[in-house]
């Protein structure tokens, strides 16, 4: 792909990624988010940063799988939109739902699990985004870069128990989301246990 | 524990001025649905715009009720898919005539009872009353119907009757949510006797002066105010008298997190979110949620013996 081809792609998907925001911010000011605006807000911004978390981790698959190699270029931006959506997320929550109660809020982060994983898949991303720059990389070096880097397979599994324990009876959103994370890992898992198995593990 | 409360009846709203609009429309309306009657049309289908003719009740709120497009449009009715707005999108398909109640049990009088005659048991009253979702949400709706009591006097429960089991019709041709196994169809609920004979609890057959939209259990549902929502069963096809305590569905759901009582209390939280506070539907800023909903005058009395920590 030519160098301007691919700008072009990448502002075009820069634009995309903004989009979600926009509808919801568009919804809230035309009270279009339903009877509990603040509810639909915060979660939809929650669905956001899962589905963009999960775009992020199909970045590898893809590349590996169709051998277009410029996908991984853009695997930086989409994750840190997935920590932008995850910020806004979280001040969601505590600005427009617990309005600033520390009490509340800190006694929802010790006393309920999926508050609990949430905050802390929320915190596992702060190095991640604080050291996606190419500086960063090359001041941790690429070894020591690519093993925080792969905290992001914890992270995603606490935001989908995030999500999955929130919910009161109807699992199957979380399930969706589930599965396609589960895909994703599986296929690193599988390509990880070729490559050691070699030869040997592939019978005629 | 003292909790400051308005007066049962403030004069301002003696009579909501929705329902009195309501009623004048209603004495209008009368004569053209009687002609309507004459000509042979189902009432089933003119039921949703029914005007009912109301008195008013008491147990006023004092509060801002919630804008009927709210009370009508944000529910859950599980029957009709798990998602807030998805009964006010599919639950068209329920059909509310003809509708026949069963009552039975440990009753001297068992009995059905037609929707049409059930209306005229007792006179219909106008009844504000603040609702409670156990998910951290509220709204203040007025009811139109009678105490379910009326009923239970007429059918003269035994002394071995103890609880009262709720049942919800379950028909997958009228409602698309049965169809997945979300909850242990059909949805029960229960009541304790004393409970149900609560001058507060009420069977209730519409809202804002006119008959149930379907999505809010048409033709006919339960009302306790004190407890949280799931409790007030919806669309609701028999009562049964019964000695021993009902399972509700959410009780088999989930044991550990929906108790038989069930009764609103801020101390005492889900296990996976506090009860301490509610968005009121509109409101911007949360605000505490009161012992029993606000109705501990009325009720706290009933479970004076009773560890509500333990039978939560």
């Amino acid at each position: 792909m030519s160098p301007r081809r691919f700008t072009t792609l990448k502002a075009t998907l820069f634009v995309l990624c903004l989009g979600p925001l926009a509808s919801l911010v568009y919804g809230l000011l035309a009270d279009t988010l339903g009877a509990n605006p603040i509810e639909a807000l915060t979660r939809g911004l929650g669905d956001w940063t899962l589905r963009l978390l999960l775009i992020t981790l199909a970045v590898t698959p893809l590349r590996r799988l169709s051998g277009l190699n410029w996908l991984l270029r853009l695997r930086r931006m989409l994750g840190l939109f997935t920590f932008f959506y995850a910020a806004l997320h979280l001040t969601s929550y505590v600005w427009l739902d617990q309005f600033f109660d520390w009490a509340a809020i800190w006694k929802d982060i010790v006393k309920r699990p999926f508050i609990t994983v949430g905050f802390t898949a929320f915190l596992l991303l702060i190095p991640l985004a604080a050291t996606s720059s190419n500086a960063m990389i090359k001041r941790l070096g690429g070894r020591l870069w690519q093993a925080l880097h792969r905290t992001v397979y914890a992270i995603a599994v606490f935001a989908v128990l995030h999500y999955w324990w929130m919910v009161k009876k109807d699992i199957t959103q979380p399930a969706i989301y589930a599965a396609v994370l589960a895909l994703l890992l599986g296929l690193r898992l599988y390509w990880a246990l070729q490559r050691r198995g070699g030869a040997v593990a592939t019978p005629g | 524990m003292l909790i400051k409360r308005p007066p049962d009846i403030l004069p301002s709203e003696i009579t909501p001025p929705e329902v009195y609009r309501g009623r004048r429309e209603f004495m209008r309306t009368a004569a053209g649905l009687a002609l309507a009657g004459s000509l042979g049309v189902q009432a089933g289908s003119a039921a949703a715009a029914v005007k009912l003719a109301t008195r008013p009740g008491p147990y006023g709120t004092g509060e801002e009720l919630t804008p009927w497009k709210d009370v009508t449009g944000y529910n859950n009715f599980y029957e009709f898919g798990t998602d807030k707005a998805d009964p006010a999108r599919h639950a068209g398909s329920l059909r509310t005539r003809p509708w026949t109640l069963q009552v039975d049990g440990l009753v001297k009088r068992p009995g059905s009872y037609d929707i049409d005659a059930l209306l005229k048991l007792a006179p219909l009253e106008d009844r504000i009353y603040r609702m409670r979702c156990v998910e951290g949400w509220s709204m203040v709706i007025p009811w139109v119907g009678y105490p379910l009591n009326e009923l239970i006097r007429r059918v003269e429960p035994l002394g071995s009757a103890k609880y009262v089991e709720f049942t919800t019709l379950n028909d997958r041709t009228q409602m698309p949510g049965v169809r997945f196994p979300v909850l242990d169809w059909p949805y029960t609920e229960g009541l304790r006797l004393d409970e149900a004979q609560h001058p507060l609890t009420l069977l209730s057959v519409g809202l804002y002066g006119e008959a149930l939209p379907n999505q809010n259990g048409a033709p006919v549902r339960i009302v306790v105010p004190w407890k949280y929502g799931f409790k007030s069963a919806k669309s609701i096809v028999r009562i049964r008298f019964v000695e021993k305590q009902p399972v509700s569905s959410w009780m088999s759901a989930a044991p550990r997190e929906y108790g038989f009582y069930s009764n609103v209390n801020p101390e005492v939280d889900h296990p996976r979110w506090s009860q301490a506070k509610e968005r009121r539907i509109g409101e911007f800023l949360k605000r505490k949620t009161l012992m029993f909903n606000g109705y501990g005058e009325q009720v706290a009395r009933m479970y004076s013996n009773l560890d509500l920590r333990r039978y939560f």
